[in-house]
């Protein structure tokens, strides 16, 4: 069985990011850009089915600029077999993404898709949903564990009151929670392994999807800076401010 | 145009997230219910008696039991269709459905929105909440999700909707529903408290965390977790607080031994008072406090407590 993994170019998770003063968007100019953190766990499960004998090959593919391509060398240094960019510079909204991804695998002929659940810029949690949909295929969001047997998958769900199991007909889609696994650092040899690795070009066009944006974005702004707060020197100094001051308890 | 409310149901009863959802429909246009579960009569009860909603539409299907996307959605795609949005609060439940009913009727979803400026205009957080985008969307029909914390529950009662049964539209059946396993607690929901103590990595382990237990039974509190704590094992998944957790916003967040990073402020910072307790004068979480206190949990908690008595 191939595999399928999306992965994408963000800002570092690490950085703290600036608005920039014409209201336009984030300062992305000399940021420090890596992969999706989530993609990284859904790259790392990837390459373990197919350490575990399930998958036979496993494909990352990226949508966006040239320099995606180091994060998709990122990925085949992690252990992924082949490469695709959708390579692109204009901005591509979750909907355009699903239906890029959609011809991809339509090419491709994946048994599993893995997204991460989310991109930890635009916070949108909804390619992997949207993939499902286009594809008709059964989803399994937010995926803290992942068994692949006899054309079902069984994954254990993030939900808000605790955990959910569902068993799903393969072909399937699933995203990563955080929980799902621990992404392993790629080692030097295998970072020069994956210079040699294929990665293939190919235009939005090519794959016959309008991309154009749905939402205008009007502006970005600072969200309401928080007030600078108080040191108190003991408990019952906190305790007296918290009943008389903030009157919260 | 209406505006169509997903309400979320679980073991046929009305979950509270639904509210917050009618709220924020009602700031659109006419807001109508969909209730669809198994058995779910109770859930259609409570959906038509909520102040402000015009009329709630019942679909009953064994199905419909455990809030499937694959079940849900081809029922909600041919009822979305006669509306000018589409709202579900963003729980895992809203999260997991509307993307896909989004894809299906080509609309391009708009996530956790924060503020409705228009029929077509919305503010959302990007970048782990550290900055707001206002988006102007050109779809037809509208699909949001929105953030519980940013607009009030609806009153739960005072509506006198009528409810009108829909046909059941089967599924894809592609997948099943295996099991559950869902954290007890008798302390309010993390989501909806008025004040909430999470501790991080500084409570060392799991039975530490009863320090934090006793001072939230004082105040009829929830507890929550940084991230550090969870994937320690301290507690369970569902507690943490952030940008890939739980979206909190109570009258009052005691951060205990939590450092403040990014992702954890993310789920908190919209909190009206926030304390934090940690003995590292330097750590993020001081620079958002509004009450710090530099001192050794394992002495301040138990303080708290006795003076809490």
């Amino acid at each position: 069985m191939k595999l399928l993994v999306a992965v994408k170019r963000v800002i570092d998770y690490n950085v703290k990011v600036r608005v920039k003063a014409d209201q336009t968007g984030v300062d992305l100019a000399n940021v420090k850009m890596s992969m999706n953190p989530f993609d990284e766990i859904a790259v790392e499960e990837a390459v373990r089915l197919k350490e575990a004998g399930i998958a036979t090959e496993v494909v990352v593919v990226s949508i966006g600029p040239t320099q995606a391509q180091e994060t998709l060398r990122t990925a085949l240094a992690m252990g992924a077999d082949r490469g695709i960019l959708v390579q692109t510079d204009a901005e591509v909204q979750p909907l355009a993404v699903a239906k890029l991804l959609k011809a991809v695998a339509e090419k491709e002929g994946p048994g599993l898709i893995i997204l991460g659940k989310q991109a930890i810029d635009d916070d949108s949690n909804q390619t992997g949903q949207m993939l499902a949909a286009l594809l008709d295929w059964p989803q399994a969001t937010f995926a803290s564990k992942v068994a692949v047997a006899d054309g079902k998958a069984t994954v254990t769900r993030e939900i808000d009151g605790g955990l959910e199991t569902l068993a799903l007909t393969l072909p399937a889609i699933i995203t990563t929670d955080l929980r799902l696994n621990e992404p392993r650092y790629a080692s030097l040899p295998n970072i020069m392994k994956a210079k040699k690795k294929p990665l293939d070009t190919v235009d939005p066009a090519a794959l016959g999807v309008d991309i154009a944006p749905r939402l205008a974005t009007l502006k970005v702004t600072e969200p309401p800076k928080r007030q600078g707060g108080v040191k108190v020197a003991s408990v019952a100094d906190l305790v007296a401010k918290l009943r008389t001051e903030a009157k919260v308890i | 145009m209406a505006v169509l409310v997903i309400a979320e149901v679980d073991a046929g009863a009305l979950k509270p997230a639904t509210l917050n959802a009618v709220t924020a429909a009602a700031k659109l246009g006419e807001v109508h219910v969909l209730v669809a579960g198994s058995g779910a009569a109770a859930a259609a009860d409570a959906a038509k008696g909520i102040a402000g909603v015009a009329k709630v539409l019942h679909a009953d299907s064994a199905e419909y039991a455990n809030g499937l996307a694959e079940a849900l959605t081809p029922l909600v795609v041919s009822v979305a269709k006669s509306y000018a949005a589409v709202v579900a609060t963003a729980t895992t439940f809203g999260k997991n459905l509307l993307p896909r009913v989004a894809a299906l009727l080509d609309v391009q979803q708009i996530s956790e929105v924060t503020a409705i400026e228009s029929a077509d205009t919305f503010v959302r957080p990007i970048y782990a909440g550290n900055a707001l985008a206002t988006v102007k969307s050109a779809d037809a029909i509208k699909v949001l999700t929105v953030r519980g914390t940013a607009f009030d529950a609806a009153p739960a009662t005072g509506g006198s909707a009528a409810v009108e049964s829909v046909a059941a539209v089967a599924g894809s059946g592609k997948s099943a529903f295996v099991g559950q396993e869902l954290s007890k607690s008798e302390r309010p929901e993390l989501t909806s408290a008025r004040i909430v103590i999470s501790g991080g990595r500084g409570m060392q382990n799991g039975e530490n965390f009863a320090l934090l237990e006793a001072v939230a039974d004082k105040l009829g509190a929830a507890v929550g977790a940084s991230r550090a704590a969870v994937d320690a094992g301290f507690v369970p998944n569902d507690y943490q607080v952030g940008q890939t957790g739980k979206i909190v916003a109570p009258d009052l967040y005691i951060a205990v031994g939590i450092s403040g990073a990014i992702q954890h402020l993310a789920g908190m910072k919209d909190s009206k008072v926030i304390v934090a307790i940690n003995k590292d004068e330097e750590a993020p979480i001081f620079q958002v406090a509004d009450y710090g206190l530099v001192a050794d949990l394992f002495k301040a908690v138990p303080e708290l407590k006795e003076a809490l008595d």
